[in-house]
């Protein structure tokens, strides 16, 4: 049945391309999936969702979709949401709605296969998928340097996975098989030596790294959301980008531990490069899109917090750190949701005034108080506000690193880098409040003066964003509930 | 029926096409190119029937028939058939090159001897004896001496075509003098006798006599074994397109007629592999004395190729001498998949499974690919990568398959193109070749940059102010349509390739 919700958009994009109505048709997959994939991730754990179709018998490789457990379930749940909102928003130029609705849904297909898929090859392949159309778009139909910011983000997340590639396969030779589960299993029983564990785990943070813009491999990612459509830039951003740290947590973590305990110091500081130097490099851009994209790196950042949170806990008879991992996923969703929305309204932002520099703009809250509040909204769940979202995930990610913390042994790598990395706190204020002042407050400009207000079809996919992250914001066991459910 | 008709079979079809081009005047000679891949995929019908040859024949010693041999047999007759539909289409070039410019007149060989080169590839699928081996391995190379300068008033294609020659000449004999010493230390040319002599060596120069153990003939055999085996690989290095033989490749690609380089870069290549794995075959078996110094050797080969290929490739601006470099890179490997051998499981792909598997993805994507440019090459005039430009605004249909087949020469998964690469590095892992795996992957990492770079072109860049829609005549788009949805469909579900292999 999970296989249904990775053939309603490539079937979408093939009726597309055999000329039926582009926004109509995908924007109904969009819905077709959303209620499918709602349905699917709160009944994750029933059996009719999981599917295996061999593909090639020896070696064994299945086509296999199954939600292994509540984590592939919001992040599939995050997928078919910030897919719809994405359908929803944007203009595609004229002539170019093959290109445009086609590429979000194959996107959206491949990212949702790569949650869901339980062997490794189809694991690897969906988001692959997603990567082509990702490119494509940001070449054909991006903004300024549309084609110096698509080669850069082809080439870095084409060597980004291939480096993956390298690890992955290491894996699969050791384990000899390319079943997930069955190499979880595997591992229980024959545990990986130490210096395999070691070289794997650094081929998988280095190529899962490049994929999540771990700092210092993320330069490609801001010039390439900024350039990139807004349905490319939120799915991209909101929900593919995911895809690497949810590989460190279903396939680093549980296979090699070691490894990735053995990396914790430098991933520590990496991660801290994400926080710090990159927060400070937010604050000091100068266009709306620019920032936003840079705010999207700076935040992986605390992901990884919880991830290194996680591995940092490992013993010989598991993980004792148990906020680790609803931590990273919490922060997940709701970075996904708010990054997603962020970016729509961005890109409604430039529509509606001609320009993205933040000092060619103010006042327009007084033409577009609805973009304002909910510009205001996604800005202040962006920061950490409670009530929405990301507060929930970022509050967990502090606890987790202080979870068995003992004072008599003093302040360990991860509580060290946690206290580091609460200062990323006020730089998201900082950039965030500044920017919010200086588009929506203030006296108005040329530019804004006559701006439109957000329309009834602008309003839905914003609508249906907020409410993801007030749900989750105010009642966060809703997804806690799922990823303690077996 | 047994199985060599069917190579006698290709050579009369081949025959009676030549009598056709004789006989039968016609203006044009697309008659003649639809006769042969009718007659071909005839051919290919009856291969699904042939059994092996009785073994008390006296051509059982040189000739055998198994299902590695019947792939390739399938193989060469897909290539062939592929090459000479693609020649056909080819024909406004043909004609103004050869001796009355604008007619089609002495064009008609030009789909009869790619037959020749096809009985003469099936025949290699089948090799038992270095002998036998020797002289098919001839008949595809001197018919190609003539395919490649075909262009007989374009000096690019003769250039290519002496060049060709030249060093086709040098590696022959290399093969030769390597048969040679192989008989010389071994007292055998027969690949089969020569896996049973590895394992009990016998004195060269009586072979009732054995020897008890390898070490009392090493100061003497096995030295001058593994210098006979190491001019062998060479020789086959230049059929495969393997460093240190591949030196003519991006200038012969270049000038000969994108058919001949297609056949050349798709069934040549194929040909060379699969006698080079019945040739490497007894020197891998579990046991052998020389399993190691062939494994390196081979490992140094695919080393150096990977990293030759891909690297030269990254420079390059103009298509068809891109994708000579590319065919290059994809030879290193599927000889990186030789030198991790690994004989037959019941769980994992062998080498040989491997090296067929990636092949056939191979065929796919290049003969895809050489469809496309021989359109483009007729159409505007230039092989350049600049000529793909704007191809997204010309054609998107066209665009978008080249874009398929290129993210699968580049190794992008639900490709079919991904399998092979990802198998191969499995091999290579499992070996635990670690340099040669690190050489793979930085080769594959390069090749996502030159093949990105024509997909860069046909999306980003503007076409020209003069270009035209390009159109493709029936013949190609067919083709090109199946290669592509064959390309997708095998990337996602391959058991059909591997149930071809059994």
């Amino acid at each position: 049945m999970l296989l249904l919700l990775v053939l309603i958009p490539l079937a979408a994009f093939l009726a597309i391309l055999c000329g039926a109505p582009a926004r109509k048709t995908a924007v109904a997959a969009g819905w077709a999936n959303l209620a499918l994939g709602v349905w699917a991730a709160f009944s994750f754990n029933a059996k009719i969702w999981g599917i295996s179709l061999p593909v090639l018998a020896k070696p064994a490789l299945h086509l296999s979709l199954a939600m292994t457990d509540g984590m592939s379930a919001i992040m599939v749940l995050l997928s078919v949401i910030v897919t719809l909102a994405a359908l929803l928003s944007g203009k595609a130029p004229e002539g170019k709605e093959t290109l445009y609705y086609g590429s979000s849904l194959l996107i959206s297909a491949g990212a949702i296969g790569a949650f869901a898929a339980t062997d490794l090859f189809f694991f690897y392949a969906f988001h692959e998928l997603a990567l082509i159309p990702t490119f494509l778009m940001i070449g054909i139909l991006g903004r300024g340097d549309r084609k110096e910011a698509a080669w850069k983000i082809t080439i870095y997340l084409g060597l980004g996975s291939i480096i993956l590639l390298a690890g992955l396969v290491w894996l699969a030779s050791i384990t000899g098989t390319f079943d997930i589960p069955k190499m979880v299993d595997f591992v229980k029983d024959h545990p990986i030596d130490a210096a395999s564990q070691k070289g794997i785990a650094a081929l998988l943070l280095v190529g899962f790294g490049v994929l999540v813009s771990l700092f210092p491999f993320h330069s490609w990612a801001a010039p390439a959301y900024a350039s990139a459509p807004a349905p490319t830039s939120m799915l991209h951003a909101g929900v593919l980008k995911k895809f690497g740290l949810y590989g460190l947590l279903r396939i680093a973590i549980p296979l090699v531990p070691e490894g990735m305990q053995a990396w914790l110091t430098p991933l520590l500081v990496l991660l801290l490069g994400n926080i710090l130097w990159v927060g400070l490099v937010t604050i000091n851009q100068k266009r709306l899109d620019l920032m936003l994209g840079n705010s999207s790196v700076m935040h992986m950042g605390y992901i990884f917090l919880a991830i290194a949170a996680l591995a940092a806990s490992h013993t010989a008879t598991g993980f004792t750190n148990t906020l680790g991992q609803p931590a990273a996923v919490l922060l997940m969703f709701g970075h996904g949701i708010s990054i997603a929305m962020l970016f729509g309204l961005a890109d409604k932002i430039e529509r509606s005034t001609g320009t993205l520099e933040l000092t060619d703009l103010g006042g327009l809250a007084k033409s577009a108080p609805g973009l304002a509040f909910m510009f205001g909204m996604v800005g202040m769940a962006s920061i950490g506000l409670p009530g929405l979202a990301n507060f929930a995930g970022e509050v967990l990610v502090f606890l987790s690193s202080f979870q068995n913390y003992d004072p008599s042994k003093g302040l360990g790598p991860v509580q060290i880098a946690c206290i580091l990395a609460i200062w990323g706190v006020v730089i998201s204020a900082i950039y965030m409040l500044r920017a919010y002042r200086n588009i929506f407050q203030g006296p108005q400009v040329k530019a804004t003066t006559d701006s439109a207000d957000l329309t009834l079809a602008d309003r839905i996919p914003a609508l249906i964003l907020a409410i993801a992250l007030l749900a989750v914001g105010l009642y966060p066991n809703l997804l806690l509930n799922l990823l303690s459910l077996k | 029926m047994p199985a060599y008709y069917l190579e006698a079979l290709t050579v009369a079809l081949g025959i009676v096409l030549l009598m056709l081009e004789a006989f039968v005047s016609s203006a044009s000679k697309k008659f003649i190119g639809i006769s042969a891949a009718a007659g071909l995929a005839l051919i290919l019908i009856f291969s699904f029937f042939a059994t092996a040859p009785d073994a008390k024949l006296e051509l059982s010693r040189f000739y055998q028939y198994d299902g590695l041999a019947r792939f390739y047999k399938g193989f060469a007759l897909v290539c062939t058939i592929l090459v000479v539909l693609m020649s056909v289409d080819f024909r406004s070039i043909l004609s103004r090159f050869t001796d009355e410019p604008g007619t089609e007149k002495g064009t008609g060989e030009y789909y009869a001897l790619p037959v020749f080169a096809c009985a003469g590839m099936m025949w290699m699928a089948s090799a038992k004896d270095l002998a036998g081996a020797f002289v098919a391995l001839e008949l595809v190379t001197i018919t190609f001496y003539i395919l490649v300068s075909y262009l007989r008033r374009n000096v690019g294609s003769l250039e290519a075509g002496v060049k060709y020659l030249i060093l086709g000449a040098l590696s022959t004999g290399f093969l030769v003098y390597g048969i040679a010493w192989i008989y010389g230390s071994t007292g055998t040319m027969n690949l089969a006798a020569l896996a049973e002599r590895l394992m009990t060596p016998r004195s060269p120069l009586d072979s009732t006599v054995v020897v008890e153990a390898w070490a009392q003939l090493a100061p003497v055999a096995q030295p001058s074994l593994l210098f006979g085996i190491a001019l062998i690989l060479i020789a086959l290095g230049f059929k495969i397109g393997a460093v240190p033989m591949q030196v003519w490749i991006p200038d012969v690609y270049q000038g000969a007629p994108t058919p001949t380089t297609a056949f050349l870069s798709v069934g040549s290549k194929a040909a060379g592999f699969i006698l080079l794995i019945r040739f490497i075959t007894p020197f891998m078996q579990p046991g052998s004395p020389v399993a190691q110094h062939v494994a390196l050797m081979l490992a140094i080969m695919a080393g150096a190729t990977l990293l030759f290929g891909n690297l030269a490739a990254i420079g390059q601006t103009n298509f068809k001498r891109l994708l000579a470099y590319s065919s290059i890179a994809h030879a290193g490997f599927l000889v990186l998949a030789l030198a991790a051998w690994k004989d037959k499981t019941p769980t994992d792909l062998s080498s040989a499974e491997t090296v067929s598997f990636y092949l056939a993805t191979y065929l796919l994507m290049t003969l895809a690919s050489f469809f496309i440019l021989a359109q483009v090459r007729i159409q505007d005039g230039s092989e350049e990568i600049d000529a793909f430009n704007g191809l997204g605004k010309r054609n998107p249909t066209l665009a978008l398959g080249l874009t398929v087949i290129m993210a699968a020469l580049a190794g992008v998964p639900l490709t079919a193109g991904f399998l092979g690469k990802l198998f191969v590095f499995k091999l290579a892992v499992d070996a635990k070749l670690w340099w040669a795996v690190i050489l793979g992957f930085v080769g594959a990492a390069a090749g996502f940059y030159y093949y990105f770079k024509i997909i860069r072109a046909i999306w980003w860049e503007a076409p020209k102010a003069e270009a035209k829609p390009l159109v493709l005549p029936e013949i190609t788009r067919y083709c090109v349509v199946g290669l592509t949805v064959a390309v997708i469909v095998l990337g996602v579900w391959p058991e059909p390739v591997r149930m071809l292999l059994q």
